[in-house]
């Protein structure tokens, strides 16, 4: 730590900040799978090999509505495309080969990739990456181990406002991204479309769909604005 | 049984989907289309998220004690607080309006 400048133990401070948030959102996880029928084994299997958070409630949810477990894969699946459009975004920050590339596909997540791209070099987004990525798996796992070892004992994770936490991570990451051109539009859509949705397709769908209407929103919008660059 | 062939084919599934998205030529990542998609979807997927996580029960829609650790993580947003700071406050006036109501 000591030979961190203090732009890069902010960057480090904030991974451990994630993964600690990560962390509380995992024990509800942890819980909820177990009483969702899943043996603890497997709820820590889950975050171990899949670790994904959205694709991990999806499946568990799947799993707890009766969904079955071809509904359940497609679901987790379905929600998990989007770690490739992360990957396809950090590939030229990360510039990873080999064993070490094998390793950053398995951090690439919502908040790892959040995060690097919140930098402004290539060397922070890289430091970003790998701390996020690290202290959340570490957090997640032991998390998931907690809450589904704990989960009758463990008091509901709603009288700690731990829901809401969630919510208020994912805003928190999303902040510093809202200056770019026609972000007001992508994000507005996006909400909306996926709380549209949910009442008829349940979790996992309405926020590809979302993401995909409020993409092609944001790109008339922002294609709008070149134009008008371009005469002005 | 059928839990756990789940679970190992999601699993390589969604591995499959992370390695893709780093393998996939260069070329691709400097289409303009790759470039603006790169930047958008973060946005829209991390909004779509916030949404759900905040305004939904399983398939219903709802306005609960979470939309007031929202609103808060909003404002502690609006003053620059770090990341730890918001998502603790939000957690806390959830946690406290839950407490009251």
């Amino acid at each position: 730590m000591a030979r961190l400048t203090p732009d890069r133990r902010r960057i480090v401070r904030d991974a451990v900040g994630v993964g600690l948030a990560v962390g509380a959102y995992g024990l509800s996880f942890g819980a909820i799978a177990t009483s969702a029928g899943l043996t603890v084994l497997q709820a820590c299997a889950l975050s171990l090999l899949l670790f994904s958070g959205g694709s991990q409630f999806a499946y568990v949810g799947a799993v707890a509505s009766g969904g079955g477990p071809v509904a359940a894969v497609l679901t987790a699946v379905l929600l998990g495309t989007r770690n490739s459009l992360y990957g396809l975004r950090l590939a030229p920050l990360l510039r990873v080969r080999g064993v070490r590339k094998f390793a950053a596909a398995q951090l690439t997540i919502d908040e790892s990739a959040a995060m690097a791209v919140a930098q402004d070099t290539p060397p922070r987004s890289r430091l970003a990456f790998w701390s996020t990525g690290i202290a959340v798996f570490v957090c997640w796992n032991l998390a998931t181990l907690i809450g589904a070892v704990g989960a009758e004992s463990l008091s509901d994770p709603k009288d700690l406002g731990l829901d809401a936490a969630v919510g208020a991570a994912f805003l928190a990451l999303v902040a510093p991204r809202l200056r770019e051109a026609g972000a007001g539009t992508v994000f507005t859509v996006a909400a909306l479309v996926a709380l549209g949705l949910t009442p008829f397709l349940g979790y996992g769908l309405p926020v590809l769909l979302a993401a995909v209407a409020a993409v092609a929103a944001g790109w008339r919008v922002t294609g709008k604005t070149r134009e008008l660059e371009h005469v002005g | 049984m059928m839990l756990w062939i789940g679970i190992l084919v999601a699993s390589v599934g969604c591995y499959l989907l992370k390695l893709a998205g780093l393998s996939l030529p260069q070329r691709v990542l400097d289409a303009p289309f790759a470039r603006r998609a790169g930047v958008l979807l973060p946005i829209a997927l991390l909004a779509a998220l916030v949404a759900i996580q905040t305004f939904t029960d399983g398939q219903r829609l709802v306005v609960d004690a979470r939309a007031a650790g929202l609103a808060a993580a909003v404002v502690a947003l609006a003053l620059r607080a770090p990341f730890l700071v918001v998502v603790v406050t939000a957690a806390a006036v959830t946690a406290g309006l839950r407490a009251l109501t």
